[in-house]
């Protein structure tokens, strides 16, 4: 079990198909996973090479590529080293396979992946009750084609009259209006 | 028309199976009818009360505002700006302001902060269920205009839409000092008997309820409770 | 003296103690701030809050024994003033006491703990109940040394009246209850820190400790009425203290400075010590209090 992490990616590479490898430090690892491998990669990690940790869940939305990245972040406690499997799923109908069976927190975040993003996780406990948001009834809140600034000016009556300037120019036009001229 | 639609719409759909009318069968086999939403609330509007006589207002007023009861709720990031109020550097007991555990008891309530819609709920609930000279003090300025949060898909913006507000404190976050300041100007808008925010509330009672039930999308409660 | 008189006497006595009860709540209450390094509250605090709770436009019933539930807490407090008398050898401030009127005074403790509970129990809270089997549970253990050792005085005074225990104990210092039977004043004394339940006993009343019914469930004209029963009640339970144990009052400034003392006792003791939890006060008082009561009755006995 004495084995580097680079050590550990090269053994993994025999098995998995990974792709755009980036060591960011000594301790810390990205490695992008096809959809279809995660989970027995995941089993695989926890089981045979130690990443027993679940850190956590997170998502980012590429709205220019259609699709959004999920990131599961694992950590070895006797190493400490800590490697994130990216993996890209589609943005239309989002749909991931559950990873709940793993580690038992796994379906908290996915709970609120679902709200949030609206990614469906089938078979994960809970995933469709409301987690933070109560009585929610537009598309999720957090995927970037939701505008929460109109949605805000729509429901929660905005005070008339809040306007931003510019302090440079502000103060400009007010000290010295003839600048310009 | 259609908003009246949607909002019976958004009652199916965030339906608590909980709160249904239902038959249920006693260890004894007893049949019992069990309508949560009426065994556990009252259903009643909520009541102007006229002021008493002119000498007589004056006086209560002035006891009134010489002891504030606070509802110890606190719902932003102001709720930490509370507990100092009642330690020895400023000391609020000294001003006849006490903290107080249940809104029954309590005559002000510090919404100290933004209210995100869940919060406001809660909120609702706790100033319907306090007794009727009750004020409302708006902490920072997410209570005024969302400050911040302004743009949030989840927080309100003013809060004099939900619940007439006494006094707003401007400021993100008010230091306790600016709550003590708070509490002194409250004082003197109730002597002056213009702090009349619960007989506004239920004089104003529709406005109120459409606003909330604007936000509040699974409105799974009577409409006054308290 | 006619009836009505009497009446006037007693009236005008029930006025002083509430009052010197207010008072000596604000007192204590400053005593306590000061404690903690704070100003505390205004000493006339209590006189502005009472009309501001009785003065509440709106309130909330859950029916008729939640309603009487405060009147039976008063009723219990005003009761044991009325048999309580207060001025040794002053026909005027003797109130209604008789010869049995320690055991009256006894039961009415428990009335309004019970009045309460009928009360509290219809109340909207759904831990009501557990709150009142705690505060009762409580009680009753508080109740056993202090009747050990009121036996114990009977049996010393030969007399169950008041009046006539605090008469004995006149001419002197020395003559008091404390220096004749000081075990029976150990016991009563450790028992009156859970009548006035200040820490370590107060965990019964405390309203955010837990959701425990009563204190969280009666609000304006109920508190008013529970808040007026609690400055009588803690005088005059320091004047039952006073009469029984501290030689009673010649005069209403000793009865003052002697009520003070005896219950600021009780409130140096809570702010010194953490809370017991209720099993915990419930085992306490059933160890050394009980033990020197009935020590107490077996010294006067033999």
């Amino acid at each position: 079990m004495n084995t580097t992490i680079e050590e550990t990616l090269t053994s993994l590479e025999s098995r998995f198909e990974l792709k755009d490898i980036k060591q960011q430090r000594g301790d810390l690892v990205f490695v992008t996973v096809k959809k279809e491998q995660l989970i027995s990669l995941l089993t695989h990690m926890r089981d045979n090479e130690n990443f027993t940790h679940f850190v956590m869940l997170s998502v980012v939305d590429w709205i220019e590529d259609g699709v959004f990245q999920l990131s599961y972040i694992l950590n070895n406690p006797e190493k400490h080293v800590d490697i994130v499997f990216r993996c890209m799923i589609e943005r239309e109908n989002a749909s991931m396979e559950s990873a709940h069976h793993l580690w038992k927190q796994v379906a908290t975040y996915q709970r609120e992946l679902y709200e949030m993003y609206g990614i469906d996780f089938p078979g994960s406990p809970r995933v469709h009750e409301s987690f933070i948001l109560e009585g929610w009834d537009d598309i999720p809140p957090m995927r970037r084609e939701f505008d929460t600034k109109k949605y805000s000016e729509d429901t929660y009556f905005p005070r008339p009259g809040r306007e931003s300037k510019d302090p440079k120019e502000h103060m400009k036009n007010k000290l010295y209006p003839d600048a310009d001229k | 028309m259609e908003s009246q639609n949607n909002n019976n719409n958004n009652q199916e759909k965030f339906r608590d199976p909980n709160l249904d009318k239902r038959t249920v069968i006693s260890p004894d086999g007893q049949q019992i009818e069990v309508d949560p939403l009426q065994d556990y609330f009252e259903q009643a509007r909520p009541q102007v009360h006229k002021p008493a006589s002119k000498v007589i207002e004056k006086f209560l007023n002035w006891a009134r505002a010489e002891s504030l009861w606070v509802l110890g709720f606190g719902t932003g990031c102001g709720s930490i700006e509370i507990p100092p109020l009642t330690t020895p550097r400023f000391d609020a007991y000294r001003f006849g302001v006490a903290m107080r555990p249940t809104p029954r008891q309590s005559s002000v309530f510090i919404i100290s902060g933004y209210l995100s819609v869940k919060t406001l709920k809660r909120a609702i609930r706790s100033y319907e269920q306090m007794q009727n000279p009750k004020y409302v003090i708006g902490l920072g300025s997410c209570t005024i205009n969302g400050g911040m949060y302004w743009d949030s898909y989840n927080t309100i913006n003013r809060l004099d839409y939900y619940m007439p507000v006494d006094n707003y404190v401007a400021g993100c976050m008010p230091r306790p000092e600016a709550i003590l300041a708070a509490f002194e100007s409250l004082k003197k808008r109730i002597k002056e008997g213009r702090a009349d925010g619960a007989n506004k509330y239920a004089e104003h009672f529709d406005w109120y309820k459409a606003n909330q039930k604007k936000v509040i999308k699974d409105w799974n409660m009577p409409d006054y409770n308290w | 003296m006619s009836i009505i008189a009497k009446l006037l006497w007693v009236l005008l006595g029930l006025f002083i103690i509430l009052n010197w009860g207010l008072l000596m709540g604000a007192l204590i209450r400053k005593i306590v701030a000061r404690v903690g390094k704070r100003v505390g509250i205004r000493w006339y605090q209590p006189w502005l809050s009472l009309p501001m709770l009785y003065s509440t436009r709106s309130s909330i019933s859950h029916g008729v024994m939640y309603y009487l539930g405060p009147v039976f807490r008063l009723s219990g407090g005003v009761g044991i003033f009325l048999f309580m008398p207060l001025i040794v050898g002053s026909p005027y401030f003797d109130n209604f006491s008789f010869a049995g009127d320690v055991v009256v005074i006894l039961y009415f403790q428990f009335f309004g703990m019970l009045g309460m509970a009928l009360g509290a129990g219809e109340g909207g809270h759904p831990y009501s109940t557990i709150g009142i089997s705690r505060g009762l549970a409580q009680f009753t253990t508080v109740e056993v040394p202090l009747t050990l050792a009121v036996i114990s005085l009977a049996i010393q005074y030969d007399t169950l009246s008041i009046k006539e225990i605090a008469a004995a104990q006149q001419g002197g210092i020395t003559n008091w209850t404390l220096f004749t039977n000081p075990l029976a004043t150990a016991a009563a004394l450790l028992s009156m820190l859970g009548i006035f339940r200040h820490a370590p006993f107060n965990l019964v009343q405390a309203p955010n400790e837990i959701p425990i019914g009563p204190p969280t469930e009666y609000h304006g004209t109920y508190l008013g009425v529970l808040r007026t029963n609690g400055a009588i009640l803690h005088v005059i339970e320091a004047v039952l203290f006073m009469n029984l144990f501290f030689g009673g009052a010649g005069n209403w400034i000793e009865l003052i400075i002697k009520t003070f003392f005896i219950y600021f006792f009780t409130v140096f003791i809570g702010v010194v010590f953490p809370r017991f939890r209720i099993e915990q006060s419930v085992v306490w008082f059933l160890k050394v209090p009980l033990v020197l009561g009935i020590l107490a009755i077996l010294f006067m006995a033999i």
